[in-house]
């Protein structure tokens, strides 16, 4: 199986983050690490073509500093890389980066595309099933297992409330991969050794520009909530105390 | 991507005394490869992940765990950065080797057994073996699958190991070497399946051997009841007419000694780098508890006595980072034109690294030191919490006063330091008595008016370069008064040392914060450039009371005086507002939650 894996570059978990100037998204002076579901979507990759062989490209888009993604990737196992590089791409909407991924693979012939779930800075979970769209492929996402069958693959899906979906589906396919699906391995010495001697593709911003289109989505304003501190006194007997309660946590704070 | 800017120029070992050199000249952190930063990374992933989870077990000698984690270790690569690729290693360079140790340091306990394992345990083999010999251990040492040990100290030896009683006598039959006697204080001991033992074959020549732990008449003792790094194993050997086989023997008979300093030598880079990552990860436990102590209606880090220990801390992890990744990078860049495949490969390897020998027994002992004061400001910060189990801080403080034990006492490093030093101005190998003479004509001729200048920390500059100077002032004057009896004076010999030690930091510290201005420009290297200035303001200091010392020792009466007037100028400096520089410090520490250097 052929199978590349989308994976996005996004602020270290406990990074302190500041806003920019603009007030629209985070400073950038911060340290950045490989989104999480990405990483098992690429564990879950490397894992299949163990089982049945083939070849894993991994690609990113983003500046200079995203291409430590693809060299984790590559140490890890992941056959090549294709990095869509330059500042251009910071700040494209799902839609755009989807189109920017399909029209830089237009040349390739992959069974499947995995991504993460979603990103853990926007959050989104969209450029996975966008790229279906796009590339007008099938798609299926917060999957837990990918075993192949005969005629394509057998998934399983988290549902709400601890239920799965299993289905089958034909290749080639979108998946998107759900965090703790597997156990991620570690970039060995000799896979970071020989990772330097992997092929890594570079597309520009230039090379794929006829594909994109104007972002359909913008930031305005973000903003660090204001805490807030408000005490309310309940009064009245203990009775009169408990139904006041049993009433604000229903239609108030709504847990109830 | 960026590659290294390592030195391209092979710079002598101890030149740093003498020598100017530029900041273009010098290994840092910010020179890592990409290579070298995913292995660092890795190799701290591996530690969060599979080492401190464990933490408890490994502290209640569940060795079974440690020898697992060294297994796991073992798979990513992370034991046999030093083994020739032929006999199953990665043979890489000494900066992968001080980064692994460096960012492995997470648990004192682990760290040691970890460390004896790669450092003292297989490097013996490496450096010494015959090919036999490497092909029979080093696949089975690098794989993880045999762990190693190095038993040099006996009961009544320890720095002075090759006074050991322990002998070695060859069988009739010439096939075995019968050894007997008590080895003591044995990292790994009870775990490890091969121990390089040191013996007096007949009872006279200082050899080693490889001993293997099912060899006859081969026991290991009680685990001793350690002050700190309780999760390592360190028990007495018993051999009792142990046999081992005679292609066992080392390296040449007699020549025991030539394996047992040069191996401790090249340990102690390691220990050094250990020792950063040590300071790393407590920094990480203070800020976390700080962070979020309450007293007084505020927080731990909001009072100016916290900031500064927090400073300190941070400043102790720049400068060693300085001091280790410069004193690794030159070390590669002498390995760099050996010839790996040539039959000598590994006694050329060995005499690369002996020509640091000095800069690798500053950065053991200003090291575990800088550690040590590290971990003492951690239970201070922690307070209460500081002084209990519970707590991370206890254990690293008792854990961390080892490092100025083993791998040779501070005291013997520091009469290393400057007896090595000394040693190579007298052969004319090191141009150190010129300098001194030309220091002696300078300083007598009376002050000087130094030249403006206008690059970029100056005053800096002359900090350092007046520190050399102090340096080889005092080094003057004890060896006029002590001549070749100097070697005997072994408080003047120290405060020698600790000039020297100082001087190797100041001028680490100065060119790697310059060598960081030029890519980041001035504004953006603020934080460097205040730990730069509060570490010269009170390395300067140290220099001061050290430097006094040696003079009031040596000389009296008007030449005392003329001379504390010529240290007096050289000490001159204007007053840094350390203060100020901390506060700076701490407050982009505090607001990062860890260490950090923009």
């Amino acid at each position: 199986m052929k199978i590349l894996v989308c994976m996005k570059q996004v602020p270290q978990k406990d990074a302190p983050l500041k806003l920019n100037e603009s007030g629209t998204w985070i400073r950038e002076d911060v340290s950045y690490e490989v989104n999480e579901p990405d990483a098992y979507a690429l564990e879950e990759a490397l894992r299949q073509k163990e089982k049945h062989g083939g070849e894993v490209v991994v690609i990113t888009t983003g500046p200079a500093r995203a291409q430590q993604v693809l060299r984790e990737a590559l140490a890890k196992g992941a056959d090549r890389a294709i990095h869509l590089e330059g500042n251009e791409f910071v700040g494209l909407d799902s839609f755009n980066t989807a189109k920017a991924i399909a029209a830089s693979i237009k040349d390739e012939q992959f069974d499947l595309i995995f991504t993460g779930l979603q990103s853990d800075d926007y959050g989104y979970a969209q450029t996975g099933v966008l790229l279906a769209e796009i590339l007008g492929w099938p798609h299926a996402t917060i999957i837990m297992s990918i075993e192949k069958s005969d005629g394509g693959v057998r998934l399983k899906r988290e549902l709400e409330a601890g239920f799965f979906q299993h289905l089958e589906m034909p290749l080639p396919a979108v998946l998107t991969i759900q965090s703790g699906i597997n156990k991620l391995r570690y970039a060995t010495l000799i896979g970071i050794k020989q990772a330097k001697n992997k092929p890594l593709r570079k597309v520009t911003h230039a090379e794929i520009q006829h594909a994109l289109g104007p972002n359909l989505q913008k930031i305005e304003k973000l903003y660090i909530p204001q805490k807030q501190k408000k005490t309310e006194m309940l009064e009245g007997s203990a009775a009169e105390v408990a139904k006041k309660l049993v009433d604000k946590l229903k239609n108030e704070v709504r847990v109830l | 991507m960026a590659t290294a800017t390592v030195p391209k120029t092979k710079i002598a070992g101890g030149s740093f005394l003498i020598e100017d050199r530029q900041p273009e000249e010098v290994f840092t952190p910010e020179d890592f490869t990409d290579e070298h930063r995913q292995i660092a990374q890795t190799t701290e992933e591996f530690a969060l992940k599979e080492i401190v989870p464990n933490l408890e077990k490994i502290e209640h000698k569940e060795f079974a765990v440690t020898r697992d984690l060294i297994k796991k270790a073992s798979e990513l690569g992370l034991t046999s950065v030093d083994i020739p690729e032929e006999y199953g290693g990665m043979e890489m360079d000494k900066v992968t080797s001080a980064i692994i140790a460096d960012y492995i340091a997470k648990s004192g306990s682990f760290s040691v057994t970890w460390g004896a394992h790669v450092g003292i345990g297989t490097l013996p083999i490496v450096y010494f073996g015959t090919p036999e010999q490497k092909k029979k251990y080093l696949p089975k040492l690098a794989s993880g699958e045999w762990v190693g040990a190095y038993a040099l100290s006996e009961s009544s030896s320890g720095s002075d190991a090759l006074n050991c009683r322990t002998r070695a006598d060859l069988s009739a039959d010439g096939k075995h070497y019968v050894l007997n006697g008590e080895k003591m204080w044995i990292t790994n001991a009870s775990f490890a399946d091969l121990y390089v033992v040191f013996a007096k074959v007949a009872g006279e020549k200082f050899s080693a051997f490889i001993v293997e732990r099912t060899f006859t008449g081969f026991s290991v003792g009680a685990e001793e009841k350690k002050l700190g790094i309780r999760g390592s194993s360190t028990c007495p050997l018993i051999l009792n007419d142990c046999k081992v086989p005679a292609e066992n023997l080392l390296g040449e008979i007699g020549k025991g000694h030539v394996i047992a300093f040069n191996i401790l030598n090249i340990g102690r880079f390691k220990l050094g780098a250990g020792c950063v990552g040590g300071a790393r990860t407590s920094l990480l436990s203070a800020l976390n508890y700080a962070k979020q102590r309450k007293a007084f209606g505020k927080t731990l880090v909001d009072f100016g006595l916290i900031r500064e220990k927090l400073a300190d801390i941070a400043t102790g992890i720049y400068v060693g980072e300085s001091l280790a990744y410069r004193t690794v990078g030159m070390i590669d860049e002498a390995l760099r034109d050996i010839d790996k495949h040539s039959p000598d490969a590994s006694t050329q390897i060995r005499k690369g690294i002996e020509e640091y020998a000095v800069e690798c027994s500053i950065l053991k002992v200003w090291g575990s030191e800088m550690l040590d004061q590290v971990v003492d400001h951690v239970v201070q910060i922690y307070g209460g919490y500081g002084f209990v189990e519970e707590y991370p801080a206890e254990r690293a403080y008792r854990d961390s006063r080892v490092n100025r034990i083993f791998e040779g006492t501070n005291e013997i490093n520091r009469m290393i330091i400057t007896g090595w030093l000394m040693k190579r101005a007298m052969s004319g190998q090191l141009a150190l008595m010129p300098a001194i003479k030309k220091l002696m004509d300078e300083v007598l001729s009376g002050p000087s008016m130094s030249e403006e200048t206008e690059a970029e920390l100056t005053a800096e500059r002359a900090l350092v370069g007046n520190a050399k100077k102090v340096a080889l002032f005092a080094a003057g004057v004890a060896s006029q008064r002590y001549m070749m009896d100097l070697a005997e004076q072994q408080e003047v010999m120290a405060a020698l040392a600790d000039i020297i030690i100082e001087v190797f930091a100041m001028d680490s510290v100065l060119l790697r914060t310059l060598k960081l201005m030029q890519s980041r420009g001035e504004s953006g290297s603020a934080l460097p450039i205040a730990m730069t200035q509060v570490y010269l303001s009170e390395a300067m200091a140290r220099i001061e009371v050290a430097a006094r010392k040696v003079v009031a020792a040596a000389s009296e009466g008007d030449n005392l005086r003329i001379q504390t007037t010529i240290l007096r100028r050289l000490l001159k400096h204007d007053p840094t507002n350390t203060i100020a520089l901390r506060q700076q410090i701490a407050t982009r520490v505090i607001d990062a939650g860890k260490y950090v250097t923009a």
